[in-house]
């Protein structure tokens, strides 16, 4: 098939992953348009691999590391949203902006 | 001992330093540490002016202080010859001995240490002048002197008169300087170096252009206009009285003022390649003495009386270089240093006893006052010109150089016949004003009766120490001038050979003494009595209102000049320092803090705000790189 | 237009718009299921690429762990529903709009610039053993180092979210 469509499939789901970072107020669904970014990416990864044809399969294997660090990340996360949740009730994170000026 | 003679001025810089920073806690205030460096100086002085006397050549030394490139640089050094080796002399002695006399006359001061430091500041200021060979170096000695003579006459600053009067001196000369400092560049652009020597080597040789030697010679002449108070720079001089006697006899009488002269000795040779230069000199030499000499005639302060005499008689220095006479301003200068100086301390004896500076409040004090009255005496009859004292042999040989340019043959001076002409008229009618204000002078001070509310006594020893060396010397200094092995011969040099001693031309020697024996005379007869109901000169009132108000020249300063600068000058700078430079610089705080309370909203501190932050940096980047960039 | 090209539109478009509604989608669960539908979609376009392995971990792992990770998530915070507490006002959705779409198409204008005539050619599916082979011995050591990466969001994870 044409390198095209899976490429293109992938923007559009990284796209739509960006839209949902940018526009959801709840923490948990932005973890989630992170985890559609991510996976993005991995269509992209094994697009390339297929077409390059690598014999050491190097993108295939580096998708397999992204999916781990996914994983890894998503826990990390639901972790930290849960503590904001006990320490605030909330999880709207336009209420976590302790940061500004 | 030439080798030695870096010592003269850095002893006394070294006992400023020491008497700045420890001065208080020595014993005696720090006095001795100020005199004896003066002292040490002044027997190196002695041995060098010997050294000259007995024949011995020009001394120079110099190391490059600051290259500037293209063969250009700044050398320190010092040249030790005969005009150095007498004004050596001159400026120690004077010193040392107004140091003396300053241990009695400034006794309780609050600020004695500090007194004699800047005394100690100013020798080193006048003999680095004095020692140069560079003109820079002079100029370095020269603002010294300037700065010092501010901080002496504003010693009592208490009195706002007396710091206006300090910054009247320091402007006015400041005026003069600029000239200086111009003229300086000029020559050093002409002839590719500072040096003095090397200069007048320039213009001897022809390699320097007239006009630009003309051009020059006069703004370095301003710089003597305005530190040896000629016309029009006069004006500071007798505002200078504000400061402590001691501090007048020495600077305002003896050494800072007869720098300008040393200024044309030194630069002799570029003034008599420049003949008009010397006509103007001249001109003003010869304005200068009369008016002075006008003027002191009608003072009561017994200081503005001396004060304005000395105007009078660095006009005649002055004067003497214009019409070619190098040997006979240089030797009047020796000579006056001595007898103005002896005149000022006198007075300032006679001011400390009786605590008024005023002749009104004055006179009979010749009984009460024995040493000071035969010292003082010795030094007005000097001023006169009578003979034998000092002060004849070097006036008449001014009279004889004018007479000779002017009258007699064609001169080998560069002056025009017609100036030598007015400056030997002029200063014939001066000699008979110095006389009557001098006259005038003795005997309100130590005639008739006694008007004050004092108890005169007479001055201590420590005082009259002093007074009695000097009056020797005033007595005494005029031999120098005779024989083979005069004073012209000490001073001459390559380019300026010596004129022999003092030729005695007896028809005018007649006619001075007649002229001063008439003027005291006329002194006399006016003043025998004490002060008179009215001063005689009020009978023409003109002549009284122009004498009374200093022929205008201070109102027309005042008004024309300072108020301009005080009133609209100073202020339109204020504004503009503080509105458009301070603005500048506030502004830019300002901005700088509004632009930050505009830019700090990025930091929302919420998360997606950043990421989209990110993004859209992302796209801008990749739309950048590729099509701007890359193409 | 061969059988794979209709199958991979066919998963493209399930795929991509299960993505769609997930960023969109008015209740959280609701947004969770169709992350599920999403990523399955992605499982298949893997098996399309030959890369099978990839795609069952995908399934096992995102599908299976994941999202049971993000639903426990969601329960334990006890997500709220409705357009108004889940997004954001409307001009920062219209500015995520701007910016998202702004992504995709400077994403396609670029890799249509570059790969806009390339094709993948048919290939052998990646053998779970060549794979294996590869990752243990050509990336042994980013291996190791994902391990101990997930060894320290484990003990961070626990340690973060317990109650004392």
């Amino acid at each position: 098939m044409p390198l095209l469509y899976p490429l293109v499939f992938a923007a559009f789901l990284f796209s739509a992953g960006v839209y949902g970072v940018l526009a959801r107020r709840n923490a948990v669904m932005v973890l989630m348009s992170i985890e559609l970014m991510l996976n993005a990416v991995n269509v992209n990864l094994v697009a390339f691999n297929a077409y390059l044809r690598d014999q050491l399969h190097s993108g295939q294997v580096f998708a397999l590391f992204v999916i781990a660090v996914a994983a890894a990340e998503v826990g990390i996360g639901l972790a930290i949203v849960l503590l904001i949740f006990r320490n605030r009730e909330t999880v709207n994170i336009d209420e976590v902006d302790l940061l500004r000026w | 001992m030439e080798k030695l003679a870096w010592l003269v001025p850095a002893l006394p810089l070294v006992a400023w330093a020491v008497l700045l920073l420890v001065g208080k806690r020595l014993p005696g205030g720090g006095a001795a540490v100020g005199i004896l460096a003066v002292a040490v100086g002044w027997v190196i002085s002695l041995a060098i002016l010997f050294g000259v006397i007995g024949g011995a050549d020009a001394y120079h030394t110099s190391t490059e202080w600051a290259p500037i490139g293209a063969g250009f640089d700044i050398p320190f050094g010092m040249t030790v010859d005969g005009l150095a080796a007498v004004m050596l002399v001159v400026v120690t002695s004077v010193s040392l001995l107004v140091q003396l006399y300053s241990v009695s006359y400034m006794r309780g001061d609050e600020r004695y240490t500090f007194f004699f430091a800047k005394l100690s500041l100013f020798t080193t200021g006048m003999l680095i002048v004095v020692l140069a060979d560079n003109l820079l170096l002079m100029l370095f000695g020269w603002e010294i002197m300037g700065i010092c003579s501010y901080f002496l006459i504003g010693h009592y600053w208490e009195d706002v008169a007396n710091a206006r009067a300090a910054i009247k001196a320091f402007l006015t000369t400041r005026v003069g300087d600029l000239g200086f400092m111009a003229g300086i560049f000029v020559f050093a652009w002409a002839a590719r170096s500072f040096e003095i020597q090397r200069i007048i080597d320039g213009v001897e040789t022809g390699e320097i252009s007239s006009t630009t030697v003309t051009l020059g010679a006069a703004l370095l002449f301003c710089g003597a206009i305005g530190k040896s108070g000629q016309f029009p720079l006069h004006t500071w001089l007798p505002d200078a009285m504000a400061g402590p006697t001691p501090v007048s006899a020495l600077i305002h009488a003896a050494t800072m003022v007869a720098a300008g002269v040393f200024l044309v000795a030194r630069m002799y040779p570029v003034f008599e390649a420049s003949g008009s230069v010397l006509n103007e000199i001249g001109i003003l030499a010869s304005i200068t003495m009369l008016i002075a000499a006008l003027l002191a005639l009608v003072q009561d302060d017994i200081k503005r009386v001396l004060a304005y005499s000395t105007i009078s008689q660095l006009a005649y220095m002055m004067a003497a270089l214009s019409v070619g006479g190098y040997s006979a301003g240089i030797f009047h200068l020796f000579t006056h240093a001595f007898f103005k100086a002896l005149l000022f301390l006198a007075a300032g004896a006679i001011i400390h006893t009786v605590h008024s500076n005023n002749m009104s409040e004055m006179g009979g004090l010749a009984r009460a006052m024995p040493v000071t009255f035969v010292t003082f005496l010795v030094g007005a009859l000097a001023l006169t010109g009578i003979a034998p004292l000092a002060g004849f042999w070097s006036k008449d040989e001014i009279l004889t150089d004018a007479w000779n340019a002017g009258f007699g043959g064609a001169g080998e001076a560069a002056t025009s016949q017609t100036v030598a002409q007015i400056v030997f008229v002029t200063g014939m009618v001066t000699a008979f004003l110095t006389a009557l204000y001098v006259g005038r002078m003795l005997w309100l001070t130590f005639g008739a009766a006694y008007r004050g509310q004092g108890h005169p006594h007479e001055a201590d020893a420590a005082m009259l120490f002093p007074l009695v060396v000097l009056a020797v010397g005033a007595a005494l200094a005029g031999f120098v001038g005779l024989g083979d092995n005069s004073i012209s011969t000490w001073i001459q040099t390559e380019s300026l050979p010596a004129h022999g001693p003092v030729t005695l031309n007896v028809g005018l020697i007649v006619a001075t003494t007649v002229v001063g024996l008439a003027g005291l005379a006329v002194g006399t007869a006016l003043y025998r009595r004490g002060l008179p109901e009215h001063e005689y000169l009020e009978r023409v009132p003109l002549l009284w209102k122009t004498l009374q108000r200093k022929f205008f020249l201070d109102d027309l300063y005042e008004q024309g000049i300072v108020r301009a600068v005080v009133g609209a000058l100073a202020p339109a700078t204020y504004w503009f320092d503080q509105r458009v430079i301070d603005g500048v610089v506030n502004g830019a705080g300002l901005g700088t803090r509004r632009l930050a309370r505009g830019l700090r909203y990025v930091q929302s501190g919420q998360a997606q705000w950043y990421a989209a932050a990110l993004f859209i940096g992302v796209i801008g980047l990749a739309v950048l790189v590729t099509q701007v960039i890359g193409s | 237009m061969n059988g794979q090209e209709i199958v991979f539109l066919i998963l493209a478009v399930i795929g991509g718009l299960a993505g769609l509604l997930v960023v969109t989608s008015r209740n959280v669960v609701h947004a969770a299921l169709f992350l599920v539908v999403a990523l399955s979609s992605i499982a298949g376009v893997f098996l399309l690429l030959a890369a099978p392995f990839v795609a069952f971990v995908q399934v096992i792992i995102y599908v299976g762990a994941i999202v049971v990770l993000i639903l426990f998530g969601i329960m334990l915070t006890r997500a709220p529903v409705g357009r108004r507490v889940l997004d954001n006002t409307l001009r920062a959705r219209v500015g995520a709009f701007v910016i998202g779409a702004g992504v995709f198409v400077m994403l396609t204008v670029f890799l249509a610039g570059a790969f806009g005539d390339k094709r993948i050619a048919n290939q052998a599916a990646t053998s779970t053993a060549a794979l294996g082979d590869s990752l243990f011995r050509n990336y042994v050591l980013p291996f190791e180092a994902v391990s101990v990466l997930l060894l320290a969001a484990l003990i961070g994870a626990i340690v973060l979210a317990r109650r004392d």
